[in-house]
């Protein structure tokens, strides 16, 4: 489990590549399995 | 300060990871407005036809969407049978939009006149999605029925003269279209809609008619090249079991039952997904005292999906963490073990499990909603293809 | 339109830091325990912010003359040109919108 204070330890260091993955991601509403 | 090294500063979880442990509430979910069905699809996942009479009603459905709305559920994927003859279809449709609860409507068409195309191109936050399990007729009411693909058609047509704008045409793979991706492409290109390409799953009359109609190994593969090349193709992540045969398609890339997203039937049942309706998978209803809310949060069934599931057969594969093992619903109903692999895993395993099962073991389709003849069984599609009887060992 | 166009691709050009940014009215934030889920009713985007500042920052984007304004006041310094990237991916994804 991330301890709440996780948000500022967890971006230090980070590459341009990683801000993705680490802060933003995105999925299509039509991307998760069981549904119409 | 940690040291900034992959093992000791702990990145947050991806989202798959989160969606595996559930959230407080459903990004989306599909809801079954009826089981009546003035079809007869072969493969119905709902085995739908004739209407509850324990249906939700008008109110009880109000009350679901004003939950919906509480919970801040996204969208809703509504269904059926057809759920365009609900009486009450465009009241319910109209509140939840009023409410931006964002919904889709999968249909038949068979209902989706001029006028009522006319009257969905008014409403916001509204998309529709048209099935048709074909490029040409002849493949499309070999299992949907007589006509079926004309009155789809004409739907299209519909909302096309209605403005409407994209809509989304669906299509359920099947040993029989699979030579028909680019056709079906084309026919959703000549209208400025959106193909969506979703998996057959043995569920509802299903159980009898996968055996023939289910894709073969080399045709699975066929499609996951094509479905590879063509990312504006919507699949609503349902082919995650193919992602074992290389780079992952679009989409979360697991079974999102119970955990992201679920089913509300008809008589207000709440299943994991549209794809078990079955007790075994029941987590409660809405009528309940606490709820929609209460059984997303509080089932027993919801509870245990969303722990880490046993791989149990799968766990020394390779592959196993591209596929998560594949679809509960596809093991269950060709009577696979859920720890296990998926009846269409790509590395053959599943062939290999359904050939060492015990001739009883697998499941038949029970009669749920479809109407049924005189004989008692359900009243059967016209088609050449050969099913498997009961009596098969 | 092809039903083969690919969704469009997140535009990696310069965030306009120094303008002012806010979350986007057809955009729909949802809390969770991790940060929040971003809805966009209008091109139907699902988006993740995965960190309770992130959220905060974008909540509070519409309080402050700019974007970097917003960062300097709501997160720590090391953080900032992570956080300022972060704006830069909704902002392609209209999850944000300049004033």
């Amino acid at each position: 489990m991330l301890a709440e204070d996780q948000d500022t330890q967890d971006i230090e260091d980070v590459s341009d590549e990683d801000v993705d993955e680490l802060l933003v991601e995105e999925v299509s509403i039509d991307g998760m399995c069981g549904v119409y | 300060m940690p040291a900034e090294t992959a093992e000791t500063v702990e990145a947050p979880l991806s989202l798959k990871d989160r969606f595996t442990h559930g959230l407080d509430a459903p990004i989306c979910l599909t809801w079954e407005l009826t089981y009546a069905c003035n079809l007869a699809c072969v493969h119905c996942l709902s085995s739908s036809g004739r209407r509850d009479p324990a249906e939700l009603t008008a109110d009880e459905a109000r009350r679901v969407v004003d939950e919906l709305v509480d919970m801040k559920v996204f969208y809703v994927n509504i269904g059926g049978g057809e759920p365009m003859l609900r009486p009450d279809f465009f009241d319910l449709v109209g509140y939840a939009v009023e409410r931006k609860v964002g919904v889709k409507f999968s249909t038949n068409g068979t209902r989706l006149t001029a006028e009522r195309a006319r009257r969905l191109a008014a409403l916001d936050y509204l998309d529709v999605q048209v099935s048709i399990d074909g490029a040409t007729a002849a493949t499309n009411d070999a299992v949907r029925g007589a006509g079926s693909f004309a009155a789809a058609r004409t739907a299209m047509d519909n909302l096309a003269a209605a403005g409407f704008g994209p809509f989304k045409i669906s299509v359920v793979v099947t040993r029989q279209n699979v030579e028909q991706l680019d056709a079906l492409d084309a026919l959703a290109a000549s209208y400025g809609a959106q193909l969506r390409l979703t998996r057959l799953r043995p569920s509802g009359r299903g159980v009898d008619s996968w055996d023939a109609l289910h894709p073969t190994a080399s045709q699975q593969r066929q499609l996951y090249h094509w479905l590879l090349e063509r990312p504006g193709v919507l699949t609503g992540d349902s082919f995650f079991h193919l992602s074992a045969l290389g780079e992952p398609l679009d989409g979360l890339n697991l079974c999102g039952a119970g955990r992201v997203v679920c089913l509300i039937d008809p008589v207000g049942d709440v299943y994991a997904c549209p794809f078990v309706i079955d007790r075994q998978f029941l987590a409660g209803n809405v009528r309940e005292a606490g709820g929609f809310a209460g059984v997303w949060r509080s089932s027993d069934l919801f509870r245990s999906l969303r722990e880490p599931q046993s791989a149990g057969a799968c766990a020394s594969c390779g592959s196993f963490d591209a596929c998560r093992g594949g679809c509960m619903a596809a093991k269950f109903f060709t009577g696979l073990p859920l720890d296990g692999p998926d009846p269409e895993c790509v590395l053959g395993h599943g062939e290999t499990a359904l050939a060492s099962l015990d001739t009883g073991s697998r499941p038949h389709a029970a009669i749920g909603h479809s109407k049924v003849g005189v004989d008692g069984t359900p009243v059967p599609v016209p088609t050449p293809v050969r099913f498997r009887s009961p009596a098969r060992t | 339109m092809s039903t083969t166009e690919a969704p469009s691709p997140v535009a990696e050009t310069a965030f306009a830091a120094d303008r002012a940014w806010r979350l986007n009215p057809q955009v729909a934030l949802r809390d969770e325990a991790f940060g929040a889920l971003a809805y966009h009713y209008g091109n139907r985007r699902l988006v993740f912010l995965k960190s309770r500042l992130l959220v905060t920052l974008v909540s509070s984007l519409a309080d402050y003359p700019s974007a970097s304004e917003a960062v300097a006041a709501c997160v720590p310094e090391r953080s900032h040109a992570a956080y300022e990237r972060a704006l830069a991916r909704l902002a392609a994804s209209e999850v944000i919108d300049a004033c």
